[in-house]
């Protein structure tokens, strides 16, 4: 479990990215952390992660304040995978890459081999085992970066902005795969202004503005409130644009996925025949 | 960091700011040479009071400071090194005139640094390149030289971002010995150069995208006019350099031991 | 004559094995707004950097087949030629201003061309209030958002006066509102000074609605090339997996549950004013 207790931290160049954040994360949730570039979501999962110290206030996980242990140390639970994966990459092969941080933990060499093999596997990079990672597409050096996190089986996987620059169906296998960690009791926390995405997901959403948390709750509950959305700077989804400008007709406004908002207008379009 | 806090360019609008580069170059440069003109202390301190006042008009003594404070370890150093040397191998007969002499070499070194911070706190980068420019140096040269001021910043906050991430995947960058410490940092250097080799193709193909080599004769949305006050200081170093020469030559400069003395 | 004719455009990179894209044959006409889209991989990036010129000049490799620029044969002419026709703009606004503060860097295209200085100061100005950016002109880029280096970037391009701008993936970087900024201010060069547009992204919800045409390639090939409502409904563009327009997509789900709307909506704005229609009705 994390717990955030009324953090507050600014930048050593005076910058306030955080004024008195409090939250709680379950054991295997799903959580979305939002809003607009500056809100502070980075500075958030950043303290969670161990990267930064709080200037006031706690960061706890599983009931260890982050500032009692080295970053090292908490990254063993907690594993970040950054939103460039060109700022991880450095190894000769994929293999070498996967196992850095498995070294660095400590881990026996055959436990490595294994883990290396599972990773992988799970995100399809079996064929550019032997492969320079600088040599792969911006996508599969991506999933190099996810497998180099995954591979040491963090409790808590942190994926900052995974969004970015990404096809529709890079998207949807990146949100099939967060199902399955969440299977897998892993707690997932990404780190997006991608409404979409988190529209198709449907995970709990925390809406940040200005280092403050403005609310927090179901993603159609959130994303679908005209006033949450204009005060954090992001946009509607798409579907709930349209069912906002129907609500003189009496549709529900908390509509967000496209299937749900098919049946609900069928529904109604067969009422009025 | 702090002691290049003393040679960050520093956004003030002062009339030292304001002056053209090249002349303040030309007074620098005059400057050194002074400083190495003469071997006595006296001199040595008038240059650096003399300056002072720069510092005062352009309103950055709090860098100004720091570059003093950081170039304090090095004159430290050097006054040791003199005074040991002269005292083993000098043949110099009082303790006093070794004493001067250690402190003539180090305020040599500190009247230099001195000079050189207030220039690189009052010249922007931007009219540094400019004055490049217009003093014939080839157009390449300047925009490598502008462009690396810009990306400085982004480099270091890109250095951070790397440390992060690898810290974030166990690697501890403190403790170990030597051999072990060295080695830890590949995992920092090697994203840093790929990616500032990145940058920089990227940064090649806009340069081709606007036109980059259209015409040998590149011209200019600013010039840079030199004013009133920068022939004024080109004067004042002119006679400077020309009074040391003199001085330095006829006239025999009293030590400070003899000026206490007497 | 249109403005880009390519015919039978195949390319392969110096150390590709395979070619990037093959066969393109496609023909834009002046003031289009040309939305080109597709999954990562299908050559849409590298076809649009042979319109001005950085393929095959830049990038060296092999180029078949021709392509004509604003009546400029692309092969023959070097690149700083080209791109007085064409600007472009590219993904990652950090890495297009190299100077230390706005200005210059929207004058650089111009200096580069040996512009006098007072027409360079025109274009400057014009190219700062056009994007909406005249309040930053003294800034250096480092202070600066994403959002707003990008439209430093655009105005750099526009100084130039070009009659083409490309655009590849720019809003990649920045958030949806900053997002919305640069469309609509692509949106305004194209609808209001007639200035041809490129726009390659993957954001088609907030796109679509700007461009008079979609062309969707796969794997090196041109496949869809259609007004945005023909292309965005098909069934080929959902087998391919571009990102359809949610809009669109609760249009095609009605389709096929026997209602039809009286138009194919690209946004939320047709979509429900189409929805309203068939509920009056």
């Amino acid at each position: 479990m994390i717990k955030v207790e009324d953090v507050y931290f600014a930048y050593p160049n005076g910058v306030e990215a955080l004024k008195g954040v409090s939250l709680e994360i379950q054991d295997s949730e799903f959580v979305a952390i939002m809003g607009q570039n500056g809100a502070g979501k980075t500075t958030l999962v950043k303290h969670i992660s161990g990267l930064l110290r709080p200037s006031r206030g706690r960061v706890s996980v599983d009931d260890t304040e982050t500032t009692k242990m080295s970053v090292a140390t908490l990254a063993r639970k907690v594993g970040f995978v950054f939103q460039n994966p060109d700022h991880q990459l450095f190894s000769e092969t994929v293999e070498e890459e996967i196992s850095f941080g498995l070294r660095n933990f400590g881990f026996e060499e055959k436990t490595i081999k294994e883990r290396v093999d599972w990773a992988l596997n799970l995100l399809d990079l079996t064929e550019y085992r032997g492969v320079s990672p600088f040599m792969l597409s911006g996508g599969e050096r991506k999933r190099v970066a996810l497998a180099s996190v995954l591979a040491w089986d963090p409790k808590v996987v942190i994926l900052d902005e995974p969004t970015i620059g990404q096809d529709s169906q890079q998207k949807e296998r990146l949100r099939q795969f967060i199902t399955q960690l969440n299977r897998q009791e892993k707690t997932v926390i990404i780190v997006t202004h991608d409404i979409e995405f988190v529209a198709e997901c449907r995970p709990r959403v925390v809406l940040m503005a200005h280092g403050k948390i403005l609310a927090e709750g179901e993603a159609a509950k959130i994303l679908t409130d005209p006033e949450l959305v204009s005060q954090a700077s992001v946009v509607l989804p798409e579907i709930a644009q349209i069912f906002l400008k129907l609500a003189d007709l009496g549709f529900p406004k908390e509509v967000i996925d496209v299937y749900e908002a098919g049946r609900l207008l069928l529904e109604r379009f067969g009422e009025s025949t | 960091m702090s002691v290049f806090d003393g040679f960050k360019f520093r956004s003030v609008s002062s009339p030292v700011h304001r002056m053209d580069p090249r002349a303040k170059f030309f007074y620098v440069c005059v400057l050194f040479a002074v400083a190495v003109m003469f071997n006595q202390l006296v001199p040595l301190l008038v240059l650096f009071i003399i300056q002072i006042p720069f510092v005062l008009v352009a309103r950055v003594q709090k860098e100004w400071l720091r570059s003093m404070k950081g170039s304090a370890l090095f004159a430290i150093l050097i006054f040791a090194m003199n005074l040991l040397s002269l005292y083993f191998y000098g043949g110099y007969a009082s303790l006093a005139s070794i004493l001067e002499r250690s402190l003539t070499m180090t305020a040599r070194f500190v009247v230099l640094i001195e000079s050189f911070s207030i220039f690189f706190l009052t010249t922007s980068p931007d009219l540094l390149g400019l004055a490049l420019e217009q003093s014939h140096v080839p157009y390449e040269l300047c925009f490598a030289f502008t462009t690396a001021v810009r990306f400085v910043p982004v480099l270091a906050e890109e250095a951070q971002t790397i440390m992060d991430a690898q810290k974030a995947r166990g690697l501890e960058l403190e403790g170990g010995n030597f051999a072990r410490r060295i080695r830890n940092y590949i995992p920092i250097l090697i994203p840093l150069i790929v990616n500032a080799i990145r940058r920089s193709l990227e940064l090649a193909e806009t340069m081709e995208s606007r036109a980059w080599g259209a015409n040998k004769k590149r011209t200019n949305l600013y010039v840079l006019r030199a004013g009133q006050k920068d022939l004024l200081l080109i004067l004042l170093s002119i006679s400077l350099l020309a009074g040391s020469i003199y001085i330095s030559a006829f006239v025999k400069v009293p030590s400070l031991t003899e000026i206490l003395l007497v | 004559m249109a403005i880009i004719e390519a015919k039978g455009l195949t390319y392969t990179y110096p150390v590709g094995a395979r070619p990037a894209f093959e066969d393109v044959t496609i023909e834009i006409e002046k003031g289009e707004f040309v939305l080109l889209t597709g999954p990562s991989g299908c050559g849409k990036t590298t076809l649009c950097r042979c319109f001005n010129g950085l393929i095959p000049h830049f990038y060296g490799g092999k180029l078949e087949g021709g392509i004509t620029v604003a009546g400029l044969n692309v092969a023959d002419n070097p690149i700083y030629e080209l791109a007085q026709h064409v600007g472009m703009v590219f993904q990652n606004p950090e890495n297009q201003l190299f100077a230390l503060s706005v200005e210059k860097d929207i004058a650089f295209g111009l200096e580069n061309l040996g512009v006098p200085r007072e027409e360079i100061r025109e274009k400057v100005d014009w190219a700062l209030k056009t994007t909406g950016i005249d309040d930053l002109r003294d800034r250096p880029p480092y202070e600066l958002s994403g959002g707003q280096q990008q439209r430093v970037a655009i105005a750099s391009v526009l100084a130039m006066q070009p009659e083409i701008i490309v655009f590849d993936e720019p809003t990649s970087f920045l958030d949806p509102l900053g997002a919305k900024q640069i469309f609509a201010v692509i949106h305004n060069l194209n609808r209001n000074l007639g200035i041809t547009v490129i726009l390659v992204e993957h954001r088609l919800d907030l796109t679509a609605k700007y461009a008079n045409r979609v062309v969707i390639m796969e794997k090196g090939r041109v496949v869809l090339d259609d007004e945005p409502q023909k292309a965005l409904s098909s069934e080929e563009a959902r087998l391919i997996g571009v990102g359809i327009p949610k809009a669109t997509r609760l249009y095609k789900y009605l389709k096929a549950n026997g209602i039809s709307l009286s138009k194919i909506p690209l946004g939320s704005e047709e979509a429900h004013q189409a929805i309203r229609e068939v509920l009056a009705a």
